[in-house]
């Protein structure tokens, strides 16, 4: 039996995804709102497996492994698309690339 | 009570390694808001152990704060990144307040769906159902037999991924 109530967990994961989501709105660099994502990723993920523990459902982990590995997927692909902002515009600047057409 | 302390060391570290990742005197240097997200996953590792989710916690060591890390410090090594492209954290009073509010009204949303939760004490590991939960075994089960579709299309999901990364990252006139 674990001693921590539900809502601390979700408190927690709820305060994971805010950050998160207040990295990707706020800050304007590529890398630093893939960064943020990855932190809202973890914060549901967190969330998941709090609801897993104490529903005592192990196929919700299942799933938690699975957006990990489109979390990875995500990350290879970003991270990819800033290196080939950074070739065409010189900068990682999300307000630079505010063109569709290159 | 231990657990209770532990718990609260291991948010309280998990909060403020995602704030340094976003804020502006730590997340000056590109660098350091790499190793500021690389304690949050560790940090957030123990926590998924406090869950009993162990073979979660381990691929969580091994794909966020492995994987995923080497390749942002990667990109980040690969672009040379000088400090003034690396952005501001532009905060202003409204952005701040923004932030706030948006907490709470998740604070209020996660207490509420804490509280419908029909059984809020925690499933009782005890029982021989759930021995081994959250270990290789039971997730194992789980992806093998309800989840194998979603398996599967996983793995071609990450084979997409490596294509599309490789053809995006790739020079322009392409002959390598």
């Amino acid at each position: 039996m674990t001693a921590i109530p539900l809502s601390h967990w979700l408190v927690l994961a709820t305060a994971l995804f805010a950050i998160g989501a207040i990295g990707v709105i706020t800050r304007r660099n590529l890398l630093i709102a893939l960064m943020s994502l990855e932190v809202m990723l973890n914060g549901v993920a967190l969330a998941f497996l709090a609801f897993a523990r104490f529903r005592g459902d192990v196929s919700v982990h299942a799933a938690v492994f699975i957006v990990m590995a489109v979390a990875a997927a995500e990350v290879a692909v970003g991270l990819a698309l800033a290196i080939a902002m950074w070739r065409h515009n010189g900068s990682v600047d999300l307000d630079r690339a505010a063109r569709l057409k290159g | 009570m231990a657990e209770q302390i532990v718990f609260y060391v291991l948010a309280v570290g998990t909060v403020l390694g995602a704030l340094a990742v976003i804020m502006p005197p730590f997340a000056r240097n590109p660098l350091h808001a790499a190793v500021a997200l690389l304690a949050t996953f560790s940090l957030l590792a123990g926590l998924f152990v406090m869950l009993s989710a162990h073979l979660l916690a381990i691929l969580q060591i091994l794909v966020y704060a492995g994987a995923v890390m080497v390749l942002f410090i990667f990109v980040i090594m690969l672009l040379n990144l000088r400090r003034q492209d690396f952005g501001e954290f532009r905060a202003t009073p409204w952005k701040i307040l923004g932030g706030v509010a948006a907490f709470l009204v998740a604070v209020r949303v996660a207490m509420v769906a804490g509280a419908s939760v029909a059984n809020s004490t925690a499933a009782d590991l005890g029982t021989p159902a759930l021995q081994s939960f959250g270990g290789a075994y039971d997730v194992g089960w789980a992806l093998t037999t309800r989840f194998f579709l979603p398996f599967e299309a996983t793995s071609i999901l990450l084979l997409v991924a490596i294509i599309g990364a490789l053809v995006v990252a790739r020079r322009e006139g392409g002959a390598r």
